[in-house]
């Protein structure tokens, strides 16, 4: 089991709670199809992946992206056990979907760097501690159930 | 990985917009990379990396520099940095996968103190471009 501090706790939930998902979400998928293309081969069904305003404009993308980031919201409401949390998930990524873990990983990265965009100065390096710990122990409980 | 005439423009602008601010930038980055990847200290057992350090911020400034160095010779990174390159293979020896968790501090100081900068497209050429510079300072490793 993670072990978190009251301090991590607290500096995820204080972002969290002013995070917008949707527009968050969309803005991290968008941001991981742009900045590492070969990612786009998950959505071939996604329509229009052509240029960085393809990707932004694009609906699915946007509602995907919210998906996802609606899912890692359930890891902040169970920190104490996010590999439960994510056991069905992981085993749909690999069974189903067939995605390298890497791949969370680099989403995870993404995020962080859409919440500094967003947070600025309050993003401190404390709280980017506290996030990438969190992304670090999603995508490791994304991956887990892998076979 | 091959930059674009786009990368290299998109690069040019990001160190162009930064200016000055380039030192201060690299000091942050470091602050961060410590913080947030506490493995990376095991580098700097001779520094004190207490909170304002001025050996943090002489430090940052020297990698900041050399970011800045790597951008005004965009078409020859391997070239402007091969002395570094030399440094970090035959006596740093900082194991590559430490130069992704730079970059990635480095893009969040970027999008944390100028989010209308790091545009997606930009954030993609940077986030290259870093890699790019990984690559040179690692490239003589073995």
């Amino acid at each position: 089991m993670v072990h978190w501090s009251a301090e991590e706790k607290q500096l995820i939930n204080s972002i969290w709670g002013k995070v917008n998902v949707e527009e968050c979400g969309a803005e991290a998928l968008a941001r991981l199809l742009i900045v590492y293309p070969w990612t786009q081969r998950f959505f071939s069904n996604f329509g229009n992946l052509s240029s960085p305003t393809a990707i932004i404009g694009n609906p699915k993308v946007r509602a995907h992206g919210k998906k996802v980031l609606t899912s890692f919201g359930e890891a902040v409401k169970n920190l104490d056990n996010i590999k439960g949390t994510y056991s069905k998930l992981s085993e749909l990524h690999c069974e189903k979907l067939h995605v390298d873990p890497e791949n969370f990983r680099l989403l995870g990265d993404i995020l962080v760097i859409v919440l500094a965009s967003h947070f600025g100065r309050d993003f401190t390096p404390a709280c980017q501690f506290a996030w990438q710990k969190l992304v670090g122990v999603v995508a490791h409980a994304l991956a887990r159930r892998y076979h | 990985m091959v930059l674009s005439g786009a990368d290299k423009n998109n690069v040019k602008g990001v160190f162009a917009k930064i200016g000055g601010q380039a030192e201060e930038y690299g000091a942050e980055t470091l602050e961060r990379m410590f913080a947030a990847y506490p493995q990376t200290k095991t580098y700097f057992p001779h520094f004190d990396l207490g909170k304002g350090s001025a050996q943090v911020k002489g430090h940052g400034k020297k990698v900041a520099a050399a970011l800045v160095e790597a951008a005004n010779h965009i078409d020859d990174i391997a070239g402007a940095l091969s002395k570094l390159s030399d440094l970090h293979a035959q006596k740093l020896r900082v194991d590559p996968v430490n130069f992704k968790l730079l970059g990635q501090c480095f893009l969040v100081v970027v999008a944390s103190h100028n989010p209308a900068l790091l545009t997606p497209e930009v954030h993609a050429s940077l986030d290259k471009f870093l890699c790019a510079v990984g690559t040179v300072l690692t490239a003589k490793y073995r």
